[in-house]
């Protein structure tokens, strides 16, 4: 099967513009006829399911979680990009698109992120209409920041809380239209399969998680909007529930996975201070607007309270690298710098495993209360977590998961391999390369849903023709006869290791290995490793209970049998590319000074993976990337 | 240090439930209370005991899933902080620990300490909304809005809608849940043309959903992860009452 990434012909700027002239419409009295299931409430899904009930489709809605509102995009702190030249310090939409491009180290598609920068201005405006509390002013207008990546000001924000505001009026919008009868809501319910039918999504299994009966749903089409995998490193940002099991059970429904092993790891997050820690907590990356990062110039100094080390040995080392980007240089480059000194014994805190984020200088400059304004919240967060007061001493922060740019392989409208499975947000592979920047996942999640799955699913309605899907039908059954099979089995095994355990000795594998850097003979180790670690999970887990009502044991192993299957496929894409580029660092692939080296001669394509079945290799499909606009630079922030 | 926990288990909302006591041993004060809670479920689990049902998803104090009451207080009764938030450096070695769920008639119990807290969303369907379509809004600066009004309406929206206002309540009422999306949105240009029909809707739906009513005790602020202030509930009377003397 060959790739069609149906971008359409013509000028970069024009071509979107031309394209919804292309798209076929479906006539307003006949939407009603269409139904529409999306899965996942945050950004992207509930700006997409709101928008599709307000156009008129009947729309039906699942969550995990026991209400639309908590999906995860409400941890997003820091802001939202928009090329909206309010600060008229030189943005546009071209230095949007160029940014984006070039952080994601020229591997993302050049039409997708052309698309994202001309809608970003719509995002903001939409979102003031909603009621979003934006930042303002005194004389009202809406008042902007910078972020990592960027030499200009172009993030909006709602103090620390910018995601929680952003989904609240989405999920706002999504009530107004569970109230006018256009959406249905299924809380507590999430998806174990999907269903294909000739060839096309229509439909999918999915388990209610306070009744745990598993219940059958048809649907003319099917819209992913389950966000990332980061949680396959059992330690990350993401939110306990998040997990790749939809994205994962479409992949091995036919649905490519692209560029896996993207992974992005978060430079500013509070550092483990446990075997018992469950998650880790992100610090935005806003506060690198006024806090310096360093380490100790001497390994000897590093046990030293930070405050009596004087200037002069102390190494703001992402100044000395990176003069004219300094402490905002893009996310993989500060994490892998921060990476390089911990590694070099210059780490500070517990373990070594820290670097400073120090606030000393902005506090003096701009006094205590405007400190407190703009990061208030984030300084609370980080005394609440740690006991410390970063007021009166520097953060401690170090790298995490935090996010993952591959996902399911989507062409320009958004549609997967397999036709009527639309994939939005951080689900999808699409717009943000081997890298993302800052402020740019809220901006992604709600063009996806607010502007243009509205236009490209009406298209697939009207063009693909395909008869009315019943739940009566086999191909329903058998799903749902093969979910009920994968539920018994993990009850039955009565092994000695918990879920939980095993997902961590898998998340540290992966950590190690596949992690902020890689190398041939880790990965290989990995790939060795995990098939035994997944056959000891099914060996040797241990769920109690049954599958009637709340079994959040149950639950649980479900998630993590994925991940036993995801991470070999993310060990093998980063083995397979054999370059660094953005979050992917290739240790063998370097620039004598540790910069990524990217080999656009072999690599510059998207690697989308089919499955072929279990136990066989998965297969490698190409697409290339093309750049009709943009020249493939060498990225320098120096 | 090493705890005694007394923690509700109840199979379901039919069966009765019943304290239970577990002990957390080797607790460290770096632990999150719920990853405390974690280290009692693995040994549960490995023991072929049924672990505690909680629950809990961002675990950053952020997405409002977590709702326990923690020695008689939602959250544990530490200032703006959420169950997930709350560390065992606040706890004492050889302590008992009482661990509850949301009580109150709108919350039904689905097991052990999760609740169902769907009346919240209903009430949010009632009117906690601006009625705008996708498309067709204005230039964002269009409509300057007053810094102090952007600020306070913020002060508002940072509601995370986890219920620990109602459980508080000796009326269960959810007077500062509402209070908090009317003012978030009254507050606002944007939010003006409904003014009235939404402060109408949604008490209006608090009431259905078998809340209790407000007598301004303030334990709901006092709980309150986000410190939401009382203040809002006197703006939500306001905006009721010029509503209601509307005839709306």
């Amino acid at each position: 099967m060959a790739l069609d990434s149906q971008i359409p012909s013509g000028p970069l700027a024009q071509k979107w513009d031309k394209h919804r002239f292309d798209l076929k419409l479906v006539n307003p009295a006949n939407k009603r006829k269409f139904e529409v299931l999306v899965v996942g409430s945050g950004l992207a899904g509930a700006s997409a399911a709101a928008s599709l009930a307000e156009l008129g489709y009947q729309v039906k809605c699942f969550c995990f979680q026991d209400s639309p509102r908590r999906a995860h995009s409400i941890a997003a702190q820091g802001g939202i990009n928009a090329a909206k030249n309010y600060q008229n310090d030189g943005d546009s939409i071209y230095r949007l698109f160029y940014d984006t491009i070039k952080g994601g180290d020229f591997r993302a598609r050049e039409a997708n992120v052309y698309r994202l920068a001309q809608l970003s201005g719509n995002i903001i405006d939409q979102c003031v209409a909603q009621g979003v509390p934006f930042a303002r002013e005194y004389g009202g207008l809406l008042a902007n920041r910078s972020f990592g990546g960027a030499q200009v000001s172009r993030t909006f924000y709602a103090r620390g809380q910018t995601g929680q505001q952003l989904l609240l009026g989405a999920y706002q919008a999504l009530c107004r239209q569970v109230s006018l009868g256009g959406v249905q809501m299924f809380p507590r319910t999430e998806m174990l399969d999907l269903v294909v039918i000739n060839g096309h999504a229509k439909g999918l299994i999915a388990r209610d998680l306070v009744s745990g009966q598993i219940t059958a749903h048809a649907g003319d089409a099917v819209v992913l909007a389950t966000g990332g995998y980061g949680n396959v490193f059992f330690l990350s940002t993401n939110a306990k529930g998040s997990n790749a099991t939809a994205i994962w059970r479409a992949y091995k429904r036919g649905a490519f996975l692209a560029n896996p092993c993207y992974t992005q790891i978060h430079p500013t997050c509070i550092p483990v201070s446990g075997e018992h820690q469950s998650k880790l907590t992100l610090m935005s990356e806003s506060l690198r607007n006024d806090g310096r990062v360093w380490v100790p110039k001497r390994k000897e100094d590093c046990a030293k309270p930070p405050g009596s080390i004087p200037e002069s040995d102390r190494d703001y080392y992402l100044e000395r690298k990176y003069p004219s980007f300094g402490n905002l240089a893009p996310r993989d480059i500060s994490s892998r710098a921060a990476k390089e000194v911990c590694d070099e014994g210059r780490g500070v805190g517990p373990g070594g495993m820290g670097v400073y984020l120090d606030f000393a200088d902005a506090i003096k400059r701009l006094g205590i209360n405007v400190i407190r304004e703009r990061y208030g919240n984030l300084f609370d967060m980080y005394e609440k977590i740690t006991g410390e007061n970063a007021y009166e001493v520097p953060m401690r922060i170090y790298p995490a998961v935090h996010y993952t740019m591959g996902g399911t392989w989507v062409d320009y409208n958004l549609m997967s391999t397999i036709p009527g499975l639309f994939v939005l947000g951080e689900a999808n592979f699409s717009d943000h390369g081997a890298n993302r920047l800052g402020a740019s996942a809220l901006m992604q999640g709600l063009a996806d849903g607010y502007f243009i799955i509205p236009y490209t699913i009406g298209h697939y309605f009207v063009t693909s023709k395909q008869p009315k899907p019943s739940t009566s039908q086999p191909e329903f059954k058998q799903a749902q006869q093969q979910v009920e099979a994968q539920l018994n089995r993990l009850l039955s095994i009565r092994g000695k290791r918990t879920a939980l355990s095993l997902h961590r000795e898998l998340g540290k594998l992966l950590w190690e290995k596949c992690g902020m850097a890689r190398n041939e003979a880790g990965l290989k180790q990995a790939l060795a490793r995990i098939p035994e670690l997944r056959e000891e999970f099914w060996k040797n887990l241990t769920v109690t209970g049954d599958s009637a009502g709340i079994n959040q044991a149950l639950e649980y192993a479900n998630r993590v049998a994925d991940y036993m299957e995801f991470a070999e496929l993310m060990c093998l894409d980063a083995l397979h590319r054999r370059e660094s580029c953005g979050g992917h660092f290739r240790e063998e692939f370097q620039t004598p000074d540790h910069e990524a080296q990217r080999d656009d001669e072999h690599f510059a394509y998207v690697a989308a993976w089919e499955y072929k079945g279990p136990g066989q290799a998965p297969v490698l499909h190409k697409e290339p990337l093309v750049y009709e606009e943009v020249h493939m630079s060498t990225r320098s922030y120096k | 240090m090493n705890l005694t926990l007394k923690v509700w288990r109840q199979k379901d909302g039919q069966t009765p439930g019943r304290f239970e006591t577990y002990e957390a041993k080797n607790v460290l004060e770096d632990m999150s209370f719920l990853e405390m809670l974690d280290v009692v479920n693995e040994e549960l689990i490995e023991r072929g005991q049924e672990p505690i049902a909680f629950d809990s998803d961002c675990r950053e104090g952020i997405c409002g899933m977590c709702s326990l009451v923690i020695n008689g207080v939602p959250h544990g009764g530490h200032k703006g902080t959420a169950t997930c938030q709350l560390h065992m450096r606040h706890f004492k070695d050889g302590q008992t620990i009482t661990i509850e769920p949301w009580r109150a008639k709108a919350f039904p119990l689905l097991k052990d300490l999760i609740v169902n807290r769907s009346a919240f969303d209903r009430i949010i369907q009632a009117g906690g909304f601006v009625s705008v379509n996708t498309g067709g809004a204005p230039d964002g600066n269009a409509l300057p809005v007053p810094k102090e009004a952007a600020d306070r309406s913020m002060d508002a929206a940072a509601c995370i809608g986890c219920g620990a206002c109602v459980a508080a309540c000796k009326n269960a009422s959810a007077m500062l849940f509402v209070a908090a999306k009317v003012s978030h949105l009254n507050l606002l240009p944007q939010g003006h043309p409904e003014k009235d029909r939404r402060a109408l809707a949604m008490v209006r739906q608090m009431d259905q959903e078998g809340f209790g009513a407000c007598t301004v005790t303030g334990s709901c602020e006092a709980v309150c992860p986000k410190e939401i202030s009382l203040s809002f509930i006197a703006k939500l009377n306001r905006d009721y009452g010029l509503a209601a003397l509307k005839g709306k």
